[in-house]
């Protein structure tokens, strides 16, 4: 059970059941109790007729908006200049923690 | 409904986060696993009389998590799932934390849900453990070390079946 599509059909695995969500909840939303019990039930059903590896099934269920698929590790000319300093502080922070200073 | 899109709806993680570390000034990219060949094996025997079990890639606690903790602090486990979880350390895994969170531990490691369909007789028995994996971004000592301990785990716990819930 996953969310991040790409990267599991690249690796490959027997059985697959993708669930088109903001990476954190491949098993349902938090709290959604039935959600939750018709993915796992997906996953059992998979596991007992897939015949074949690679074998992907998507869910029926949606996030409640599309915002998440755009923000995620955006980057953009308003967040650029600061990533870079963000990636510079955190070399400086491992060269500092190698040379135990 | 259906649409017309120029391009594929579901987000590509191997693409977002390969520009997203060249933007922050790493030149050499993650390189994904990706295999040719891929292992599968049907169910020995009907589900309903299975012991299932699951792996997850969250920690038991923070230190196990911790970035920075080194290589003895993501070693993998395995855990009593009676009582189950109430809380798993996610903080320093690759998730979605402004859109979502994982306060429900049934949203990632679905511990009680799996266990509920032991009560129609779906699947045989739950495993009674579960297994963790927390993301070592070491592809050989994943497959090389958790994973030969996992299988372990699972096969002292007698189980026909184990399903795997990637954060």
């Amino acid at each position: 059970m996953g969310c991040a599509r790409d990267i599991v059909e690249e690796c490959g695995v027997a059985r697959f059941v993708f669930t088109d969500f903001p990476l954190g909840n491949p098993c349902g939303k938090p709290w959604d109790a039935e959600m939750q019990r018709s993915i796992v039930g997906s996953a059992l059903n998979l596991l007992d007729r897939a015949w074949m590896p690679r074998t992907t099934v998507q869910t029926p269920f949606r996030w409640d908006n599309d915002a998440w698929r755009d923000a995620f590790m955006r980057v953009d000319e308003s967040n650029r200049e600061a990533l870079a300093q963000e990636g510079e502080e955190r070399r400086r922070r491992q060269a500092e923690a190698k040379t135990g200073r | 409904m259906g649409y017309l899109r120029p391009y594929r709806s579901f987000v590509s993680y191997i693409d977002r986060s390969r520009e997203y570390y060249a933007a922050q000034g790493y030149s050499k990219p993650y390189a994904w696993a990706h295999h040719d060949d891929v292992p599968f094996t049907p169910l020995r025997k009907p589900l309903s009389g299975c012991r299932v079990g699951l792996v997850t890639t969250a920690g038991r606690t923070q230190a196990e998590g911790m970035i920075g903790a080194g290589r003895l602090m993501r070693e993998s486990y395995a855990e009593s799932a009676n009582p189950p979880p109430t809380h798993l350390f996610t903080d320093d895994l690759f998730w979605d934390k402004e859109a979502t969170h994982t306060d429900d531990v049934d949203s990632f490691l679905p511990v009680n849900r799996l266990a509920e369909y032991t009560a129609g007789g779906r699947i045989g028995s739950v495993s009674p453990r579960f297994y963790g994996v927390p993301t070592d971004y070491s592809q050989s000592r994943t497959s090389q070390g958790a994973a030969p301990r996992i299988l372990e785990w699972c096969r002292e716990d007698g189980l026909d079946a184990v399903l795997l819930t990637a954060l």
